[in-house]
């Protein structure tokens, strides 16, 4: 099975992915394409992934990412404070890889825009908008913040039509 | 790590940025070496500083775990099992057992073990928990069997 002529290849296909994940990371216009690999990190996969997912970057602009670091000992009413050099890493990759303007791809600096909800984000209501309150409160869903129960790669930062099953 | 043996061969200086540059090798040395460390040890040096301490308890542990605090008690998310997953109060997020006969991984990393008890303690208790309260629920974690 695993001749020097596959594992060749799987090492090939690997650079690829990882050369496609570097660019992504770098480029504005890939962390939004559901087609290009979602920028991951891991230690916000693990910090930020401990009590909801990881919510991608791209989902908020990097003046929300800067207040959300900024105060997670008060995070929604919760704690979830965690040593400045850890945050301090979490926010550089939230900001690199944060929502940026459609029209010229820069980082969306905009005074005031800076929602602290994604689920209060007028493209969340959008996107969400046949899915009826009783649905929201269900047992399996429980919360808007529960990404996983209906988008199934949630954790892997991937949210396309296609993995969306609502239970 | 063995290819930087011949110390000998390199100056003061030299070697001072080859440590530099493997910063990131001891980040990751001392990381793992702090999770071979008993997240107990360092909580019962911390409580034997209350000269009243006489070592810690699984039935306070238990009760603590199931003590409501403002608004919560440990089990509104971690279950009044913890051998079961558990759920977030707020994120409907799945938590997995706590209890280490299930979950070995569970109250293994001292530095884990501090951040999530600071964070919890605050959210139930309004105040972070004392050294002998953390290590009488660590103690009644470990003690529960399948």
């Amino acid at each position: 099975m695993n001749t020097p002529e596959t594992s060749a290849r799987i090492s090939g296909f690997g650079t690829t992915v990882l050369s496609l994940a570097i660019i992504s990371m770098s480029s504005a216009a890939g962390a939004d394409s559901a087609k290009n690999p979602v920028p991951t990190n891991p230690v916000w996969q693990e910090e930020c992934g401990g009590c909801h997912i990881p919510y991608p970057p791209r989902f908020l602009p990097a003046g929300s990412w800067r207040l959300l670091m900024g105060s997670l000992e008060d995070h929604f009413g919760t704690d979830a404070s965690i040593d400045t050099e850890t945050a301090a890493s979490i926010e550089t990759f939230l900001v690199q890889n944060a929502k940026r303007k459609k029209a010229d791809g820069k980082t969306d600096s905009t005074a005031g825009n800076a929602p602290l909800r994604i689920t209060g984000t007028r493209w969340f209501v959008h996107e969400h908008d046949e899915i009826s309150a009783a649905k929201w409160k269900s047992p399996a869903i429980r919360s808007a913040a529960n990404c996983g129960a209906c988008h199934r790669e949630a954790e892997k930062g991937s949210f396309r039509e296609r993995d969306i099953k609502v239970p | 790590m063995s290819t930087f043996a011949p110390y000998q061969q390199y100056g003061v200086q030299d070697m001072k940025q080859t440590v530099s540059i493997g910063g990131l090798t001891a980040l990751l040395l001392a990381a793992s070496l702090a999770q071979a460390a008993d997240p107990l040890d360092a909580i019962r040096v911390a409580a034997q500083s209350d000269k009243s301490f006489s070592g810690f308890s699984v039935a306070r542990g238990e009760t603590l775990f199931r003590t409501k605090g403002t608004d919560w008690s440990c089990s509104s998310c971690h279950t009044t099992d913890p051998r079961k997953p558990g759920r977030h109060a707020v994120t409907g997020k799945t938590i997995q057992p706590m209890a280490p006969v299930i979950n070995p991984k569970r109250l293994s990393d001292p530095a884990k073990v501090e951040k999530w008890f600071k964070r919890n303690c605050m959210d139930v208790f309004d105040r972070e928990c004392t050294a002998r309260e953390k290590g009488d629920v660590i103690t009644w974690l470990r003690s529960l069997t399948r």
